[in-house]
């Protein structure tokens, strides 16, 4: 199909074509300068926290949108997906107008690693949510009920029982969820302060290199961010082949 | 209008649909394609309308060889299990697809809906959608549908399958009363044998992607050409290698000349049939099929010592048959 | 007990973390007055961002849709080796991130790009300017009609199909009359998530645009030059059009979701 490869199979082509223009040592040189690195831990650290506190927020809010009844439900439900819906530049505006030098909390988060991880937890939390509220839609109240009547406390069947069923769920939603945090860009632009060394993420940096002409570092960090993502979207492809298995 | 089918062959992959099939459907007549699921008479209708290509063959339809024409070209009307509704379009609009597809006038249109929906006692749901319909008469809509472009030939495959058991029945009678009707040349598939026999002038016994029998509904059962028809059409016993059908055993309390002796196991009443299962001489079991009268003459009863003796076997030696009447 | 704190916990989460801070962008917007606030969005530089993030918006989502009809019929009714390949293939602007793809178009298109100096060569400007900014954000959206499409697709069956054919269908009226209507929920959701991935691309826009005021803004472009202008209330005013749009979408998607279920 033309179309797709003009569009997108070609350009990210030529992006890791670029990368490794000076050889591997250029690319090797590229990545491993210290803001560089700094930029990549940066990323790197604060998605892997947000995939942590997702999992569990996502799932409890997953739980109560389908287990509890509340006045507004339907509201609260269609708010999970704001954060598809609403352009990334405007999320970061609007995080900064809460938690922002001005915001009404007296909470100043600005140009703070913190504001990486707010910004990061905004985009990426309708994943989880909407990876588990299917399954948990489906989910045999019998078996808990069976548990229970063996014995089994809440606590007890939570952790047992729906937790396993949920598990390839939760950590699909996490995969997706952390794909998308490493390449986040547009929210973290102004809430962020793009401080080298301090509040840079990786993404942001590539943008800094390509305005300054050092596309070759662009692309070589680039490069890594894409084997991340492509890592991780495997690894969930895996664990969907896995879990048809096991159902089948 | 005929149909024709000449050493028609379809492969799946290593697995062979139809081998080298042939046989003839006579114009206006109403044959069923029997045989048990995965024996090939789902393909051979499908080849038939058009629908999948033979790797060898011919098929011929009024006398024309229609194996390269592509299906919406040859005329062929077809019913498929679960309806194949158009779900998005009214009742009327399912029906008048064909006809708008051709391009035919308005008036024409609405007119020959009419008649159809009135032919199969649908006129009043004109409006509906199928999802508001009942399966039956689902069903009914697709072959109203079918019949609206007036094709040379109809073809249903296993059209009352996805039907509760009443409604198959009613929709049975129903089909011969529209044949009758409409006088088509029409084609079923089925794996029913019981509906085959009531429905078909013509059955086409299909097994393994091979045609073992063709014949009037009373052909197949009186003079089955092998083991398998039989077997398939209408109940059978074994005693030793000869076959038998169960109600041609006579059963009697004393001994008889060319009878067995046996001992009776259980009897089961079927409304007018009883069914009497017995072991015989050699721990052989046989089930016998007889009448309420002659069970309650001989107050036929578990532990019971009785005779049997068929009055009729059929052997296959190979694939010949021998019948022996006694 | 425990039930009750699950309900409070998760709605305190959701509300520190989305409800309040968009109800506070829409107050800030607000705070000096309707009258100010129409003035932020009818200067000519915000009226060319809207027009030209509507241009792009119009452009690239038919052009996604008719090819994610016609990739999602590939994929689901076609057998051929490389059909996963092409699968994840069409995911892959889930998995790269926006800045990554601006970087991208420009190592093709740009200047000394690969495609570069044959289309300067006839005049036809990619890197800052208006197509390659389309060309973003054709890129970004690609995948949502397909994603849609498909599994409604798989569900149909090819049974309508086929009986459309025995009644004399050509292919074609086969799936203008048959297939398209039985799949336009899915199509129509598809259709609403790339409008709204559309609307809200920024990074790679970001990269290829050059940010040329009133040449190549976008509208999103608008709020982060009116913030680092220290024009806050005009960013919020431009942010305040583009969260309407998202809200609008996101009734959309309420609305059809259903639908596409039954």
């Amino acid at each position: 199909m033309a179309y797709l490869s003009l569009i997108a199979l070609l350009p990210l082509a030529a992006v890791v074509a670029r990368s490794t223009e000076g050889g591997f040592a250029g690319f090797w040189k590229a990545v491993s300068n210290p803001q560089a690195v700094a930029a990549l831990k940066l990323t790197l650290i604060a998605s892997l926290v947000v995939v942590a506190i997702n999992a569990v927020a996502g799932t409890l809010i997953a739980w109560v949108l389908v287990r509890d009844e509340f006045r507004g439900k339907g509201v609260v439900n269609s708010l999970i997906d704001l954060p598809f819906a609403l352009p990334t530049i405007v999320a970061g505006l609007t995080l900064l107008a809460l938690y922002g030098p001005k915001g009404p909390l007296g909470v100043d988060l600005a140009f703070s690693r913190a504001a990486v991880v707010l910004a990061l937890l905004f985009v990426t939390l309708p994943f989880v949510v909407r990876a588990v509220q299917p399954l948990l839609l489906d989910l045999d109240r019998e078996t808990e009920e069976a548990a229970e009547s063996l014995g089994a406390t809440q606590p007890v069947v939570f952790r047992r029982i729906v937790l396993p069923t949920l598990m390839p769920a939760i950590l699909a939603g996490s995969g997706l969820g952390f794909a998308r945090a490493v390449g986040e860009f547009g929210s973290l632009v102004l809430l962020t302060g793009n401080i080298p060394f301090k509040t840079q993420a990786a993404s942001v940096l590539i943008f800094s290199q390509v305005e300054s002409g050092d596309v070759t570092g662009a692309a070589a960090v680039s490069v890594v961010l894409l084997l991340l993502s492509f890592v991780t979207l495997l690894g969930i492809g895996r664990l969907a082949q896995r879990t048809l298995r096991h159902d089948g | 209008m005929s149909i024709r089918v000449e050493g028609v062959s379809k492969r799946y992959g290593a697995f062979v649909a139809l081998d080298d099939v042939s046989l003839e459907v006579p114009a206006g007549s109403l044959t069923a394609l029997l045989g048990p699921s995965g024996g090939g008479k789902s393909t051979l209708l499908r080849v038939v309308a058009g629908l999948e290509q033979p790797g060898a063959g011919r098929v011929l339809i009024g006398g024309a060889d229609a194996t390269a024409t592509p299906a919406r070209q040859r005329g062929v009307g077809f019913v498929f299990q679960h309806y194949a509704a158009f779900k998005h379009m009214t009742v009327r609009d399912n029906v008048a697809f064909g006809l708008k597809i051709r391009k035919r006038p308005k008036a024409e249109v609405r007119e020959r809906v009419g008649e159809l929906l009135a032919l199969v006692q649908l006129d009043g749901f004109a409006e509906r959608y199928p999802s508001q319909l009942s399966g039956g008469q689902r069903q009914r809509m697709a072959l109203a549908r079918a019949l609206a472009v007036e094709p040379e030939v109809l073809l249903l495959d296993e059209p009352f399958g996805a039907l509760d058991a009443t409604v198959r029945k009613q929709l049975r009678a129903w089909l011969r009363r529209l044949h009758d009707e409409v006088e088509v040349t029409t084609v079923f598939v089925t794996h029913d044998q019981e509906e085959a026999m009531e429905v078909a002038e013509q059955i086409v016994v299909l097994n393994s992607g091979r045609v073992e029998q063709v014949g009037t509904p009373r052909d197949l059962y009186e003079r089955p050409a092998n083991e398998f028809v039989m077997s398939f059409i209408g109940p059978v016993d074994r005693l030793g290698e000869a076959w038998v059908r169960p109600h041609d055993v006579d059963i009697g309390i004393d001994p008889v000349g060319g009878g067995r002796e046996g001992m009776i196991d259980r009897v089961v009443h079927l409304g007018f049939e009883v069914r009497v299962e017995l072991t015989l001489e050699h721990g052989r079991s046989l089930w016998v099929q007889t009448t309420r009268e002659v069970a309650a003459e001989l107050e036929l009863a578990p532990g019971q010592i009785v005779w049997v003796r068929p009055q009729r076997t059929t052997s296959f030696n190979g694939s010949k048959r021998e019948g022996v009447t006694v | 007990m425990g039930r009750l704190a699950a309900r409070g916990v998760a709605l305190s989460y959701l509300a520190l973390l989305v409800g309040v801070p968009v109800g506070l962008v829409f107050y800030r917007a607000f705070e000096k007055g309707a009258g100010h606030l129409w003035e932020s969005i009818s200067t000519p530089e915000a009226q060319h961002a809207f027009w030209l993030t509507c241009v792009m918006v119009a452009i690239a989502v038919p052009l996604n849709t008719v090819f994610g009809v016609l990739c999602g019929l590939v994929l689901v009714r076609q057998r051929f080796r490389g059909r996963a390949l092409l699968s994840a293939a069409i995911d892959l602007p889930f998995a790269v991130s926006p800045v990554v793809i601006g970087l991208a178009l420009i190592l093709v298109y740009g200047n000394r790009g690969w495609l570069g100096g044959w289309l300067t060569d006839h005049g036809i400007q990619v890197i800052f300017a208006p197509l390659g900014m389309v060309l973003a954000t054709i890129f970004v959206s690609l995948p949502f009609v397909v994603r849609e499409v498909v599994p409604v697709l798989r569900e149909l069956g090819t049974d309508q199909e086929q009986a459309a054919t025995t009644l004399g269908a050509t292919p074609l009226q086969s799936f203008l009359r048959i297939t398209l209507p039985a799949i336009r929920w899915g199509v129509a959701y598809g259709v609403v998530l790339t409008t709204a991935r559309a609307l809200g691309e920024f990074g790679a826009v970001s990269v290829v645009s050059g940010k040329l005021a009133g040449r190549t803004e976008t509208l999103t472009l608008q709020v982060e030059e009116r913030f680092q202008a220290f024009d806050v209330t005009g960013a919020y005013a431009a942010a305040v059009v583009l969260a309407l749009m998202a809200l609008v979408t996101l009734l959309a998607m309420n609305a059809i979701k259903p639908k596409e279920a039954s």
